[in-house]
């Protein structure tokens, strides 16, 4: 009887670890050993050292991916942090229709990335699709979107007779394509977070402003936006991990094989996703994993540390 | 000033509903209804519903059973590496999907469960962060309830029946919709471990009708509109509880 009490807790945890073990512990402890080997589709080759990593240094293709990744998360976390904040701000207090606003607003965050990516594949869609037919239906020029491997600066600048070349020529307009997908699916969900955290401000705040005579902008300047900030670092955080992850969008969107015009929009959730299912190459697929994973860990530290001497908690 | 935050406000929702709006009038375009009946019978959609639906429902009830359990034992009971087991719950937490994602896979390959429904489902039925929220809300039920309970004999499985899953609906509630949503949308998992179109979820096989009829898009059209519309229709109608529970988690995707 009294094995049986003191056994009792772990029968009750058992179901849950075994799947947490074998379905999450295990294969993540397995992509860090993994990444020290040469796993291919004949199966396990033996330890190579560091032979995947090194591989990585030399992948132009790998390093396309980084820098398309990186291009794609500075364009889509500012843009889904400053949108979201501005629609949260008037959204606030009592407002007619408020709740309206927001179930639109958030259709898109719980629809399927998958739908939404047919969808808009569509509207960019360059023949006949709504956005080129609007652009021409006023005068404008039609664009390839996401068939465009030409940067964006560079499609800008050049009626200007200057011709921005590599990393100064930005993003191709198949990738900032994609970009606003992503802003436009994640904005519901950031205004909600930004939404709550408006409500949290004690409303004392805001009367000892008026009694100051703060105007508008020095009011969201010393109140609102200093004791928003838990909320802006916990939106800037999450924003940042989710366009690091970003597949669905890019899988659909610009398929297999290639990613996008001229492989522009090859994220590195992509080129891992294609080197482990369509070579199967585990080792090499494994070692991305690892320099993704050591990438969101460091950034992660990095914005608490910044965040532990900024952040307001009131 | 009222005047312009509308403005505004309305601006953004017309962003939001434009694509919906354009792909309802697209799906209606040319055949009307009828391409609705032409995109369901093309390729098997209702074969691809019932697999969402047999998966969605039993990984939401295998959450439920795995998940109070798990969260009772970590909220309720004292032994020895509680704390160990609960940081190594949530240490999982901290690697994303696709980071792990090829190593599952030769897991499931030497258990034998590629291409099977065992695969859809045994390695989604838990959820850490499900347990997380459970445990958070059963740590604020008072524990003189559980003495009296058990004075007057009652067991701690029957405690966790009777007393600590009724007085935790709200939370239940939120656990039920988000493993919905995340089941019913999930894309990467089951397109790299089925191949049989007999096993295919809906939202594999809407990508692959993509890439067959990429210039089809009238019946591209009406096949994200009928994918899409359940989760729609049950968005709609539990509106206020998802978004309370997207803002009370931050998990999305």
């Amino acid at each position: 009887m009294k094995i049986k009490t003191k056994l009792a807790p772990y029968f009750y945890i058992l179901p849950a670890l075994l799947i947490v073990l074998v379905f999450r512990t295990l294969p993540i402890l397995s992509s860090f050993t993994a990444s020290f080997t040469d796993y291919d589709i004949g199966g396990f080759h033996g330890f190579v050292g560091f032979a995947n990593y090194a591989r990585m240094l030399s992948d132009a293709r790998f390093w396309q991916s980084v820098l398309n990744t990186v291009f794609f998360v500075l364009g889509v976390v500012p843009a889904g942090l400053l949108i979201p904040l501005f629609l949260a701000m008037l959204l606030r207090r009592k407002l007619a229709g408020k709740s309206f606003y927001r179930t639109i607003y958030f259709l898109p965050v719980v629809t399927s990335a998958v739908a939404i990516s047919v969808v808009w594949t569509w509207l960019y869609n360059p023949e006949a699709g709504p956005i080129n037919q609007i652009i021409t239906a006023f005068g404008g020029e039609p664009l390839l979107w996401l068939r465009e491997p030409r940067g964006v600066f560079e499609m800008m600048l050049s009626p200007l007779g200057i011709h921005p070349k590599g990393l100064l020529a930005g993003p191709s307009l198949a990738l900032v394509s994609l970009m606003i997908v992503s802003v436009w699916k994640s904005t519901g969900y950031n205004t909600v977070l930004f939404l709550a955290g408006l409500e949290n401000i004690d409303e004392t705040y805001y009367e000892a402003a008026r009694l100051d005579g703060a105007g508008a902008w020095g009011t969201f300047r010393h109140v609102t936006w200093p004791l928003l900030s838990p909320t802006t670092y916990y939106v800037l955080i999450m924003s940042t991990i989710v366009s690091f992850k970003t597949f669905a969008l890019v899988y659909v969107m610009t398929p297999p094989p290639g990613g996008g015009p001229l492989g522009t929009t090859n994220v590195m959730v992509f080129y891992l996703f294609q080197k482990a299912f369509d070579r199967f190459d585990i080792g090499y697929a494994s070692a991305i994993s690892v320099f993704l994973f050591l990438i969101l860990l460091s950034l992660t530290i990095v914005q608490r540390r910044i965040a532990g001497s900024k952040v307001h908690y009131s | 000033m009222s005047i312009s935050k509308h403005f505004f406000l309305i601006l953004g929702g017309i962003v939001m509903l434009l694509p919906f709006l354009w792909m309802l009038s697209t799906s209606l375009q040319q055949g009307g209804l009828s391409n609705y009946v032409e995109a369901w019978t093309k390729v098997p959609f209702g074969r691809y519903f019932l697999n969402t639906m047999l998966v969605t429902l039993l990984t939401v009830a295998g959450v439920l059973v795995t998940a109070s359990l798990a969260a009772y034992s970590f909220a309720t009971m004292k032994y020895r590496g509680r704390n160990t087991l609960f940081l190594l719950f949530l240490s999982t937490m901290m690697v994303p999907q696709p980071v792990y994602l090829a190593p599952s896979y030769v897991i499931l390959a030497k258990l034998g469960w590629i291409n099977t429904y065992m695969a859809l489902i045994i390695p989604w039925t838990t959820n850490v962060f499900s347990i997380f929220l459970l445990r958070q809300h059963f740590k604020t039920i008072p524990k003189s309830l559980y003495e009296a309970a058990i004075l007057d004999g009652c067991g701690r499985l029957k405690y966790l029946w009777k007393v600590v899953l009724p007085l935790s609906k709200p939370v239940i509630v939120t656990v039920i919709l988000f493993n919905i949503i995340g089941s019913w949308n999930s894309f990467m998992w089951p397109l790299v471990v089925t191949h049989s179109e007999k096993l295919r979820v809906l939202q594999v096989g809407l990508s692959y009708f993509n890439q067959e009829q990429s210039s089809n898009f009238e019946l591209l059209m009406a096949a994200s509109t009928f994918s899409t519309l359940p989760l729609v229709i049950l968005f709609l109608f539990v509106q206020k509880r998802i978004v309370a529970s997207y803002t009370r988690s931050g998990i999305k995707d």
